[in-house]
């Protein structure tokens, strides 16, 4: 019986992971090819990641927590997908377009070059 | 008053603000909508004075809330003061806009509804139909009587390139006691000084400031679809984003025929309170 209600609930988790992961991740798949492969112009400079920082912690700070660990609602910038899985480009896409049916809104009034910064900045963040 | 007035100061002076990077415009609105959970507080002028008439000043107190990515919400409280005449509350209004296409696209329209109960408004956050310099000469006790209770639809279409964002709006208004609709437009275009932000705190620097330039006017009615006897304006706009985050923006903008008010100017102060509503769960944070 016991173990029973162990593997119902080891499918329960990883299903809830795998249904998060999936909503979580689903933007990925939206990146057009183009913008998948776009170069970032600052890519790992130093004052464009100095840059980068201010600009998130006025903007994205708020939600995402100060050194883009996440809160309870919103998502660690440091994640593996972030980090690895994300090219600048399709982080790029994401800045642009948003994800705005999870909350992630629209940053295409900030000029490009400042969209570049911070993802100069979270790139630069991975461990 | 006095309580919800020090209410609103220690809300404004306590939260930490959000640099809005807000555009420079008065009347027109962009398709750019707030942050999901962002509370907003305007505060928008417009002084004027009629040939003939006396000089006045219209104001708005505005609360524009990110409802969600796509849904903005905001509710303004005007009012006008008139030399030689009165200070008056002059009504309220409640508008909603929402984004129908979830992605950035070469041209983004939103939707705009706006209901409005006002009476001798001076506010000018539109024009619309045969608007003009002369609905500026009655005096306040006679014209607070003439109330409105309007609708009011705007389809905004907004753009950004390279650095400027492009803004057009087609406005469409009814008064809701059997008049005719009435049509306006707007247009606006701006961009930040510098497109780069920089790697060192700054109050002065170019990203701090944009700047552009803004035209409106009305279009006539139903009945007289048009630019005949309708008033028109332009001017130049500039804003600046204080280390606060409190942004002041001014414009002074010029009657274009003699339909129009000669001038007017205005100015505003805007400052964004950010996740209004976690900071009463400090935990979130």
């Amino acid at each position: 019986m016991m173990r029973k209600l162990l593997r119902i609930l080891a499918l329960v988790t990883f299903l809830a992971t795998f249904v998060f992961a999936v909503a979580d991740g689903g933007w990925l798949k939206n990146v057009p090819a183009r913008d998948h492969e776009r170069m970032n112009p600052f890519h790992e400079q130093p004052e464009a990641i100095a840059a980068g920082r201010r600009v998130f912690v006025d903007r994205c700070s708020h939600c995402h927590g100060e050194n883009a660990e996440g809160t309870k609602k919103r998502p660690s910038l440091k994640s593996a997908r972030i980090q690895r899985q994300a090219t600048e480009g399709d982080l790029h896409w994401l800045l642009v377009n948003g994800n705005m049916r999870k909350g992630m809104p629209s940053w295409a009034k900030l000029p490009d070059q400042q969209l570049w910064q911070v993802i100069t900045y979270v790139k630069s963040l991975r461990e | 008053m006095k309580p919800a007035i020090t209410l609103i100061l220690l809300v404004v002076f306590l939260a930490a603000g959000a640099l809005g990077q807000e555009r420079p415009y008065f009347v027109t609105y962009s398709h750019e909508m707030e942050e999901p959970g962002n509370l907003e507080i305007e505060f928008f002028n417009a002084v004027g004075k009629p040939p003939g008439g006396n000089r006045f000043v219209g104001s708005n107190l505005e609360f524009e809330y990110g409802a969600t990515a796509w849904w903005t919400t905001e509710f303004y409280l005007d009012g006008q003061l008139t030399q030689h005449d009165s200070t008056i509350f002059t009504g309220y209004r409640w508008e909603n806009r929402f984004r129908p296409l979830l992605r950035e696209h070469w041209i983004n329209p939103v939707i705009y509804v706006e209901v409005e109960n006002i009476s001798a408004d001076k506010a000018l956050r539109e024009v619309v139909g045969h608007d003009g310099k002369d609905d500026f000469l009655e005096s306040n006790a006679i014209s607070r009587h003439d109330k409105a209770r309007e609708l009011e639809l705007k389809l905004i279409l907004g753009s950004n390139y390279r650095g400027w964002n492009i803004s057009e709006n087609i406005i469409a208004e009814k008064n809701l006691s059997n008049a005719p609709w009435e049509f306006g437009y707007a247009w606006a275009l701006s961009r930040p000084l510098r497109l780069a932000a920089s790697a060192h705190n700054c109050t002065f620097c170019g990203e701090k400031f944009q700047a552009g330039v803004e035209m409106y006017g009305g279009l006539g009615d139903r009945y007289s679809f048009g630019t005949s006897q309708t008033s028109h304006y332009v001017g130049p706009l500039i804003n600046w984003t204080a280390p606060n985050g409190m942004t002041l923006s001014f414009s002074p903008q010029f009657g274009l025929n003699d339909y129009s008010l000669p001038r007017i100017y205005r100015f505003g102060f805007s400052y964004e309170i950010d996740q209004l509503f976690s900071r009463f769960h400090r935990g979130t944070q």
